[in-house]
């Protein structure tokens, strides 16, 4: 119930905002602008697909980012070792399935809370990436590449084509398999999910996975549309993408949620942040904006059942 | 000494309680009777403090009060003993007891010897063995049932409330509760206990308050009523026989478990369930009943022993490969293992028939409709959540999940608790008709009628042993209790 | 249970609070271990002046662990204690640079309102508007940094700036203890005496072990959780003066990122995340551990950018610590139980 109308006001606010900068903000709404805030997004996006799936499973996995910069420091360690990028790239996607893989087996067969894990990996990983790379950044990356990271139809950018289809990929997943509705129900209530013949530990397991597979997809698209390869390549995003998340109206205490208010609040703060910058506010200030909406999306759904309980009395 | 004037109450729609009015006088054990759904609950909150009425007065010696939240009802003398356990699982067992009013020293100090030695008086007043020092977690359901009698002990209460306090009890904790109900009655203490046990309220109570529908039926003096009058009032009808078992061939050995053993829990446990035969699974509490049938299931590993499905040996340790074998398990805890309560009516009822690839929502809406039918499941829309249902429906709804599956051994845990007698019937009636239509039933149950009324044969566990084995013709009442206490028979 | 089985549980006392004993031995040794091993390989490290480093680097992080640790023990987390410390630290900072005739006591107290005033907004939502405390303070987190930013406006503050008085407040000694320490190791102390035997205190354990049944028992649970918040927030706020005494060049970035540091080191402390138990000496243990290693790794020459996945493997290696000592703890009581029942 939350999360239906929740949705809604995060899609009205996106429209709200796209409007209210198209016509207020100058340089907003031209081709070249928007094509820059979509591919701005693109990482974020990602990893916030399988944090979605993530959350309504009533796990979190805050090492994304760290994995991220693990994996953009193996591309960065292995290019200047001379192997070819071709290779290179399936290894990256490896190394994140492989860091998500650590997470889920502490989380499933110890046991262990996934918050308390993935501040753990957090650090381990991010750690392992200077221990890979040191300090240095490998910038010589194939052009080939990097213009294709960076490259549009017209204002849609390719890598945008990606999200989009990994996007409708996931939300099928959720909203219309079994294994989403396996995951749904076992987000709400893990026994009996598991009394029900759900295999549990199995999914979650492979969520982590997925989760850090497309940390390594990410650490791709952020190292060639940056052109530089760093051990502390999207250090804090984590944040944002939990963010976006919550804000989208998934529950962080699982079996609720839709990835449709989380693409919207993907697009929401990076059409808020857009604008701003072109408004020449610090983009630091931005931080307000998004922490007050991340307390509103609680907020106000709450305040909502408040009001409407006080006629009944 | 406390009273309710014409109180109400509603949840949104729903109106939980209507003008109820209920006196409760000092040196008198008071029962409520009623139906699940009646409204039972809402009014024992009520007192408590949790739930404030939208209409009435709460009299207090005559004056009306009002209560903004539990801490005012203790304050005003009401000790609550809730129907589930609310104890802190991190915490030592004596600061269980005194959570919210510590015994206190200089500075504020909490006087831990003081909670000890006050927490080992009441142990020894309710004649258990627990040790205060040690944590609430991992206490049996029963023990922690203890703690919390203890709790109310301690506030020296002048109103005592006890919602279905025994649900988890075995017999010998039983008698000892009620001494020390009637000897706090006896000191003038108001004593209100609710129950679906007739038998308990004819033993302690003077005078009976029915609730049907959220409204009070009657209140009598119980010495004037019978049992059937009393369940008359409470269904607004008569009842066809409560336990309506038709005798069915058995056929081939759809269950066989042979020396299963689970370390510390139960020990070298065989036996066998045919199809059309509904075994029942007796004892005390705490004697491994849902442990067996937990391993049996695969929600728990064995250590050793095997368990046969229909000829198939199981692996263990896996729902899935027990389902695909055919077995269902109607778990103990409706709320916490039946049901995941946020999900709809129907989601539910799927829960147990997810595929890989695509999943059809008609083809899933209709599979819930004919078994929410075939079930007779009271809603109002098949997309509502199972929340708002009456304790009895969940657990039809939790049955229809199951059959859903057309398993060929169902295993109910404890499947009547805490519903109210219409449905109870009604699901005696369901398990006596799939057993005829030739399905194997291991029913675990605490209900002794329940047991000797359903089943073609009972096994009796004690202390994680199968001590008895006894066809209907044998079960008696006697045979069965003296098999469940470990004395020879 | 027999008499006699009653009165070796009353001598030993609680089975938890054994366990807790013993969690809080391991850090020790721990310590101990790396301490030792350390000293072999460079004497050095255990100089005074290496010691007391190593004190005063684990003194912001200790005091943070502190009053986190009351909010985890809620069954709630603080993220926002970062953001805290750096408006603090920046807020100070800046008073006192822009107007040096302020008293210094008056700028303290100014900064510990100001970090109670954030907790208590943080504590309102969690504990009254009912927001969950991870999405309520990774709002605040982003919300207070945006202040700090918007109130820096790139500006920094440089120890030049800052009147002496201030800045040895930061590293002045007290019977030869830093000032900083003395201040972390009051307020464990006071915390810690506070939540083993003040009702409030053991509320706040029956808070995170159960809210539903912290409701049923009478407990004020929203004051509770709100207070919790409250210290919490006033402990960053002070963390924040101490920064800004310590470093002396404050800007609107400091402290970023801490928060995960200071989750770190009550989970190494082995406080639950789910709150119902730890302690305040666990946690600060735990923050002494993870700036020893800190140090150590400097001394021992290990490249220093290797010392964030040494921290990560030390939380994974005390989370799984701690899923042993409970599976150890469920199979004695069972076998208790099983004792009990003949």
């Amino acid at each position: 119930m939350r999360a239906d109308r929740w949705e809604t006001l995060v899609v009205a606010l996106l429209a709200a905002a796209t409007v209210a900068a198209s016509f207020g903000v100058d340089g907003f709404a031209n081709g070249s602008n928007v094509a820059f805030l979509l591919l701005d997004v693109t990482e974020i996006a990602l990893m916030a697909l399988t944090m979605t799936l993530v959350v309504v499973a009533a796990e979190i996995d805050l090492s994304v980012a760290s994995t991220l910069g693990l994996c953009c420091a193996v591309l960065g360690r292995l290019w200047t070792a001379g192997l070819p990028i071709e290779t290179i790239m399936p290894i990256c996607l490896v190394t994140g399935a492989l860091a998500g893989a650590l997470n889920g087996l502490l989380v499933t067969r110890l046991g262990l809370p996934s918050l308390a894990v993935t501040i753990g990996t957090f650090a381990l990983y991010r750690g392992l990436a200077y221990v890979v790379l040191g300090d240095q950044a490998v910038a010589d990356l194939p052009p080939a590449y990097t213009s294709l990271a960076t490259q549009a139809i017209g204002p849609i950018p390719l890598m945008t084509l990606l999200v989009a289809v990994l996007a409708v990929a996931a939300g099928i997943l959720l909203h219309a398999t079994g294994l989403g509705r396996a995951i749904t129900a076992l987000g709400a209530n893990e026994e009996a999910a598991y009394f029900a013949g759900i295999r549990v530990r199995r999914i979650k397991f492979w969520l982590f996975v997925a989760s850090g597979a497309m940390a390594g997809l990410a650490s791709l698209v952020f190292t060639f549309r940056y052109a530089s390869a760093r051990a502390d390549n999207g250090v804090g995003l984590e944040l944002a993408v939990v963010a976006a998340v919550l804000l989208g109206g998934v529950s962080i205490f699982g079996g609720r949620g839709t990835l449709a208010g989380v693409v919207a609040a993907v697009l929401l703060l990076a059409v808020v942040r857009n604008a701003l910058i072109l408004a020449d506010v610090a983009n630091e200030v931005l931080n307000v904006v998004t922490g007050v909406l991340l307390v509103a999306s609680v907020l106000a759904p709450n305040l909502k059942v408040r009001l409407e309980r006080k006629p009944v009395q | 000494m406390l009273a309710l004037r014409e109180v109400s109450k509603s949840f949104g729609a729903v109106r939980a309680l209507r003008e109820v009015s209920l006196d409760l006088a000092p040196g008198e054990a008071h029962a409520l009777a009623g139906e699940n759904g009646a409204g039972k609950s809402t009014l024992v909150k009520i007192l408590s403090g949790v739930h404030r009425p939208d209409g009435g007065t709460l009299l207090l010696d005559g004056a009306p009060v009002e209560f903004h939240g539990p801490a005012d009802a203790q304050a005003a003398g009401v000790a609550v003993i809730y129907q589930e356990p609310t104890l802190f699982p991190d915490l030592s067992v004596a600061e269980n007891i005194f959570m919210g009013r510590h015994p206190r020293r200089s500075f504020g100090r909490v006087d831990r010897r003081a909670m000890r030695t006050r927490a080992l008086d009441l142990f020894a007043r309710l004649g258990v063995p627990l040790d205060p020092a040690r944590p609430a977690r991992g206490l049996s359901i029963a023990d922690q049932q203890l703690v919390e009698i203890a709790k109310a002990l301690s506030r020296d209460a002048r109103v005592l409330v006890m919602d279905e306090p025994t649900a988890a009890l075995s017999g010998p904790e039983v008698a000892r509760l009620f001494g020390v109900a009637r000897s706090l009655r006896d000191q003038g203490c108001a004593v209100l206990f609710v129950s679906h046990r007739l038998d308990e309220m004819f033993a302690l109570c003077r005078r009976v308050t029915t609730l049907r529908d959220g409204a009070v039926v009657a209140t009598d003096l119980l010495a004037d009523l019978t049992p059937d009058d009393l369940v008359r009032r409470m269904v607004g009808r008569d009842l066809a026989a409560l336990f309506p078992k038709q005798p069915a061939a058995p056929g081939e050995v759809a269950l066989k478990v042979e020396r299963l053993t689970r370390e510390g829990v139960f020990t070298d446990v065989s036996f066998e369930v045919r199809a059309g035969e509904i075994a029942a699974l007796a004892g005390l509490v705490g004697a491994g009943r849902s442990e067996v049938a937990r391993a049996v299931f695969g929600v728990d590993r064995r250590d050793a022993g095997s368990v046969h499905v229909g000829g198939r040996r199981l692996r263990g340790g896996s729902p899935t490969e027990a389902m695909a074998a055919g077995v269902a398990l109607v778990p103990e805890d409706r709320r916490q293992q039946g049901l995941v309560m946020d999900l709809s009516i129907e989601r539910n009822i799927g829960l147990t028939n997810l595929r890989w690839g695509l999943l059809s929502r008609a083809a899933e809406r209709a599979r819930a409709a004919d078994w929410a039918i075939r079930l007779q499941v009271k809603y109002a829309g098949l997309t509502d959540a199972v929340t708002v249902l009456s304790g009895g429906n969940q657990q039809k709804v939790v049955l229809a999940k199951w059959l859903a599956r057309r398993p060929r051994v169902l295993i109910v845990d404890e499947p009547t608790r805490g519903i109210d007698v219409g449905t109870k019937a009604e699901v005696h009636r369901l398990l006596s008709e799939l057993a005829a239509e030739g399905l194997a039933v291991l029913m675990i149950s605490s209900e002794l009628p329940e047991v000797l009324g359903m089943a073609d044969r009972v096994l009796v566990m004690h202390e994680g042993r199968l001590v008895a084995d006894l066809p209907r013709a044998e079960a008696s009442e006697e045979r069965v209790v003296a098999a469940a206490t470990g004395r020879p028979a | 249970m027999t008499a006699a089985t009653a009165a070796t549980a009353a001598t030993s006392g609680g089975l938890a609070e054994r366990v807790a004993r013993v969690r809080e031995l391991g850090i020790v040794v721990a310590l101990v271990v790396l301490f030792g091993v350390t000293g072999a390989v460079n004497p050095a490290f255990l100089s005074p002046s290496g010691l007391r480093d190593i004190l005063l680097n684990s003194a912001v992080i200790a005091t943070l662990a502190v009053g986190q640790t009351l909010v985890v023990v809620t069954r709630n987390v603080d993220l926002s204690v970062s953001s805290v410390v750096g408006i603090s630290a920046f807020g100070g900072a800046l008073v006192l640079a822009d107007h040096p005739g302020v008293p210094i006591p008056l700028v303290v107290a100014g900064c510990v309102l100001l970090g109670a005033a954030c907790g208590v907004v943080n504590g309102l939502l969690v504990g009254v508007a009912r927001v969950p405390a991870l999405v309520a303070t990774l709002g605040t987190l982003y919300a207070v940094r945006g202040v700090d930013h918007a109130w820096a406006g790139g500006r920094q503050v440089n120890a030049a700036d800052l009147p002496p008085g201030f800045l040895r407040l930061g590293s002045a000694d007290v019977l030869g203890v830093p000032l900083p320490v003395l201040v972390a190791l009051t307020v464990l102390l006071a915390a810690g005496w506070a939540l083993r035997n003040l009702p409030q205190g053991r509320e706040l354990y029956a808070i995170g072990s159960s809210p539903e049944a912290a409701v049923l028992a009478g407990i004020p649970v929203r004051r509770r959780v709100v207070s919790a918040f409250t210290a919490c927030g006033a402990l960053a706020g002070l963390a924040g003066v101490m920064w800004a005494a310590r470093f002396g060049t404050v800007d609107a970035t400091v402290a970023t990122g801490k928060e995960l540091d200071v989750i770190a080191a009550v989970v190494v402390g082995g406080v639950a995340i789910f709150g119902g138990s730890g302690t305040v000496y666990g946690a600060a243990l735990g923050a002494l551990l993870l700036s020893g290693i800190t140090s150590a790794l400097a001394v021992l020459r290990v490249d220093a950018l290797a010392q964030t996945a040494v921290n990560g493997a030390l939380i994974l290696a005390a989370i799984m610590l701690d899923r042993l000592l409970a599976l150890r703890v469920a199979r004695a009581l069972r076998r208790r139980r099983l004792r009990d029942a003949r």
